[in-house]
């Protein structure tokens, strides 16, 4: 979330799409319920009518997989209408950038395209056709009437004046008069002092383009100065208490903690990785805060390596694995290797890929080829016990299993960061059950025994191993205070930094006193700041809201990054550093004036999105010591012409891999032709296909969370949900003949589960077109082991495996199936 | 008299709609005071985030100060800023994931073919988990790829897991598994 949950009671106007915050983040609706009552609108736009639908404003359903044709028709309507924010867009975003002569679009196809002879990635693009004119100086060409035909703003006008409302109509199943009062009530939030938010989730994500969706949305927000102000933003409803913070500690192959980059083959030193990854700016206006790339990479090093990474060995840089430069080691190529053979050993910590995996019948015949498995859990799943499952049989699976129990998390002592990147600490109740430990006991006592292994016997290429820093103990147990702090990073030498004298083994205040010569270590630069001489920040609980009243709660928990509570806010103030919004006001600049100009420079409110002053003084001029506000990104600009997408930088509406269409109404490309899909013979796919005439999609139910492993050996949670379910409308379960509570067959390309039908007006068919297209869904909470009964088994069966070319999540909310009475 | 857990819940909704005395025709004021009072003296209270989606709802935890040290009581924290005292429907059963019978207490392990789990030590698990690392990793370890580049890596062992770890966990984990030479580290994000 670029805001956070308590600030969506600063709306006006909330969309929630994608997502169904009543139901899967309940408490959320405490501030959307705060704002409806002060008059927020609610927007919903879902498949399916849910609790959310229940408490909207307006309410309308689209077809799974039709999110960019919905919100690209409104792209349209706010140009044609004239309801963009003209000064937000012409000062704060990318939209006077004029585009190169290489760009172009035609047919669904941007310039640059090449198909894929092999390989899972469809095709792939030459980006450098969709670069920036620069000036000599080397500062993008602007053109602030936005009038030039090559300006980004011309550009969008022209690419989504093919998205009218008869055919975005006809693509997405909702009727045009529907689409006119979403589009209508949302864009009124483009006046200035009016904020829209938007709610989204996985229902934007799981799709073939899944980056697309969220983009198109990012493009309204900026266009409508919803980005850096209270009650607007980009908002991520991050489903699982600390994915937040795994994700910024990076548990993926792509990213380093704290986002820097895994290093690439080519990278063959500290210095041309470094190189490679800080982003250059010639202009003096942009922070491109990526700038300070260096010190946040060797004070990492650093961290990962303690005393041992020193200056001479490039601070241990090529201790660590280096990926190839082009390839892909995500999830789905995790499974699609261990699936050949390619894989032998297999950690699964603290997560269930056997149902939490698309196209999970793969996902579990894989793990028949491994050599051995690790399991840490609280509960036996359908992962550690997948040797017994349905259709195996143990006596022919050489896998060796590990099965580890692990302690619940009110069992031991730690941090989480929520959805709003809140670092929130969490104190220890009772021991750990039984012989059950806490993860964090688990690592480090494996970590010291595979230390002791090398040091004692020898073994390959050793050194990252013997020399790990791996001091996170007191009294030989693990201490979740000495990796915080260690994560928040100290200073490793005395020296003197901004003029003040740090002594060594002291811990830095934050990420602008790091540095590159290794006199500083900090194992998340997004966390320095976290834990600090004052102490451990995320413990703070003050009840005390910020001057601004806005509900930022300064002094409860922590945020990164340095405690700022709505990230771009320098965006919520004009180019003078008064706020847009007067009212609910995130920060305002309090610096002296002398004859028009400011003399001296002070924010209050929010932690400001970097000190320095407004980009003009009080009289008009513009000053050079300030600079553009979306500091993150290298020229400083909110991005409505994203050109480091792979598939353009414009979201273009593309079908699901699987859809019930023959042809895509905006081009001759039907599917994302950057689209990642896996062909073995696990990865049956059908489109069009008479034996699947229905629309998939797969969802959540309040009662349970995620595969259900959390929730399904409960006894209260089990008696509110007990069945796999399938929900239809009762125009379908009328022409299969199926009554509500039956039991039936919902069949994909790829395997078969048995549902209770659940037969309600939640679900409605579509008009598409001249056709009529019938939609089910599915909750993906369910697996063989819980209940004991064997019955109950995950939606994630049906999934197909394809994904966005971006991110390589897979599109579990859009496939065909068939529904059939048993 | 005895109740059942619905028909507390009947009883204690009414009182709490303000019926001091129902129809039952005995006072539960009293009993709703003593049974937070047991909270209270007999228990330590701690401070807990919910384990569940990431709003990041604020709880108290009750634990025992006596017998078997185990949960009593799990409700939401009003003093946290977010939730001001309100769970769901699965927040609120958090307790019922602690206390649960279900769960498991003893490392297990299962040999090659087998059909069965069989209990071990966690001293026997660990020593062997980092031998099949080490062999495997050994075995498999790439200096170079195709190219002649320096790679530092094995691609036959694989993590995935987890937004379930606290953030410290998060970081020793990765800071193991990249020293490891592991590229094939994954997690919930990517699904």
């Amino acid at each position: 979330m670029t805001n956070h949950w308590i600030d969506i009671k600063n709306s006006d106007c909330i969309l929630i799409m994608g997502s169904n915050a009543a139901e899967n983040h309940p408490i959320s609706f405490k501030y959307v319920t705060q704002a409806m009552e002060k008059g927020a609108k609610l927007i919903n736009v879902d498949p399916r009518f849910t609790r959310t639908s229940s408490k909207a404003d307006i309410y309308t359903a689209l077809r799974s997989g039709t999110d960019i044709a919905f919100l690209g028709g409104m792209i349209k309507y706010i140009l044609e209408n004239n309801l963009y924010n003209h000064e937000y867009t012409a000062a704060y975003t990318n939209a006077p950038f004029i585009v190169g002569e290489a760009y172009g679009f035609k047919d669904g196809l941007f310039a640059g395209y090449t198909k894929n002879e092999e390989g899972p990635s469809a095709g792939s693009y030459d980006k450098s056709k969709w670069a920036f004119e620069m000036d000599a100086n080397g500062v993008p060409k602007l053109d602030r009437t936005l009038k030039n035909k090559k300006t980004v703003f011309q550009l969008m006008k022209e690419h989504y004046s093919r998205y009218d409302l008869d055919t975005v109509s006809k693509v997405t199943g909702t009727p045009k008069e529907d689409l006119i009062e979403v589009y209508k009530t949302y864009a009124a939030t483009g006046k200035t002092g009016k904020a829209g938010t938007i709610m989204y989730a996985m229902g934007w994500t799981q799709h073939t383009v899944g980056t697309q969706n969220i983009r198109t949305m990012a493009m309204i927000q900026l266009m409508l100065g919803n980005m850096g102000v209270a009650g607007g933003g980009v908002n991520a409803l991050r489903g699982e208490s600390n994915v937040q913070g795994s994700t910024d500690h990076c548990l993926l192959w792509h990213i380093w903690p704290g986002y820097l980059k895994t290093p690439r083959a080519s990278n063959n030193s500290l210095e041309a990785y470094n190189k490679k990854w800080t982003p250059k700016s010639q202009d003096p206006l942009s922070a491109n805060w990526w700038q300070n790339y260096p010190k946040y990479s060797v004070s990492l090093l650093k961290s990962f390596f303690g005393k041992t990474a020193t200056k001479d060995n490039q601070f241990g840089y090529n201790w660590l694995p280096k990926v190839d430069d082009g390839s892909v080691y995500s999830w789905f190529d995790i499974f699609d290797s261990m699936y050949k053979g390619d894989v032998k050993g297999f950690f699964a910590w603290g997560q269930n890929p056997a149902c939490s995996g698309s196209n999970a019948s793969k996902v579990r015949k894989s793990m028949e080829e491994l050599d051995w498995m690790v399991n840490v859990n609280i509960f036996d799943n359908e992962t550690g016990s997948f040797w017994k499952g349905p259709g195996t049989d143990a006596s022919k699976i050489k896998t060796e299993v590990f099965m580890l129990p692990a302690a619940v998390s009110v069992e031991k002592e730690g941090s989480i960061t929520n959805s709003g990147r809140w670092m929130q600490w969490r104190y220890q109740g009772p021991k750990p059950l039984g012989n059950s430990r806490p993860d964090g006991d688990i690592i480090m006592e494996l970590g010291q025994r595979i230390k002791e292994a090398y040091k004692k016997g020898g073994g390959v290429f050793k050194d990252p191993i013997v020399n790990l820093k791996w001091d996170y103990e007191t009294n030989g147990a693990y201490d979740p205070h000495k990796a915080a702090k260690e994560i928040n990073g100290y200073f490793t030498k005395d020296v003197t930094v901004k003029g003040k004298l740090c002594k060594k083994g002291t811990l830095v205040p934050s990420f602008a006193w790091l540095q590159t010569d290794g006199s500083t270590s900090s194992g998340n630069w997004l966390y320095c700041n976290s834990y600090t001489e004052k102490g451990n920040m995320s413990a703070r609980r003050s009840q005390q809201d910020a001057p601004n009243n806005i509900g930022l709660y300064p002094e409860f928990a922590w945020c990164w990054p340095v405690n700022r509570r709505i990230i771009y806010n320098r965006a919520s103030v004009d180019p003078k550093g008064r706020p847009w919004d007067k009212k609910d006001w995130v920060i305002k600049f309090a610096g002296e004036e002398k004859d028009g100009k400011y003399v001296s420079k002070k924010w209050i409110g929010d932690v400001p999105d970097g000190g320095w002053y407004p980009l003009e003084n009080p009289d008009g001029s513009k000053r050079k010591d300030s600079k553009h506000p979306f500091i993150m990104r290298k020229h400083g600009f909110g991005q409505i012409f994203g050109p480091g997408r792979a598939d353009g930088p414009f979201p273009e509406h593309y079908e699901p891999l699987e859809c019930p269409v023959e042809k895509n109404s905006f081009s001759s490309q039907m599917v994302n032709p950057t689209a990642v899909v896996y062909n073995t013979k696990a990865d049956a796919h059908a489109t069009c296909d008479p034996r699947f005439p229905f629309v998939g999609t797969t969802y959540r139910v309040s009662e349970h969370w995620q595969t259900g492993l959390m929730t399904r050996p409960q006894p209260w949670l089990m008696e509110l949900q007990p069945n796999m379910f399938v929900e239809m409308s009762e125009e379908l379960a009328k022409l299969r003949g199926i009554k509500n509570g039956e039991r039936v067959n919902v069949t994909s390309a790829r395997s078969s589960v048995e549902c209770t039908a659940i037969v309600t007006k939640r679900f409605k068919p579509f008009k598409i077109g001249y056709a009529t297209v019938h939609q089910v869904g599915v909750p993906w909470h369910y697996g063989w082991r819980w209940p004991a009964t064997g019955t109950e088994e995950s939606a994630n069966l049906l999934t197909p495996s394809a994904g966005d070319p971006n991110t390589r999540i897979p599109e579990t909310k859009a496939f065909m199936v068939n529904v059939t009475k048993l | 008299m005895k109740l059942d857990r619905r028909d507390f819940i009947k009883i204690s909704g009414a009182t709490a709609a303000g019926i001091a005395v129902s129809g039952l025709g005995f006072d539960l004021k009293q009993v709703k005071s003593h049974a937070g009072m047991l909270k209270t003296r007999y228990a330590k209270e701690s401070t807990t985030i919910c384990c569940y989606c990431a709003v990041g709802c604020g709880a108290i935890v009750h634990t025992s100060k006596r017998g078997d040290g185990r949960v009593m009581n799990i409700e939401g924290d009003p003093d946290h800023v977010i939730n001001q005292g309100s769970l769901c429907s699965k927040g609120s059963s958090i307790k019922q994931l602690v206390e649960n019978e279900n769960r498991l207490t003893e490392p297990m392990y299962r040999a090659p073919y087998s059909d069965k789990w069989q209990t071990v030590s966690w001293d026997w698990a660990l020593n062997n988990i980092a031998d099949r690392v080490k062999k495997t990793r050994d075995e498999s370890f790439e200096k170079t790829n195709a190219k002649g580049q320096t790679v530092n890596r094995t691609t036959k062992i694989a993590s995935v897991g987890s937004a379930a770890l606290d953030n410290e966990e998060c970081w020793i984990y990765q800071s193991l598994m990249r020293s490891l030479g592991l590229v094939y580290i994954e997690h919930q994000a990517r699904i």
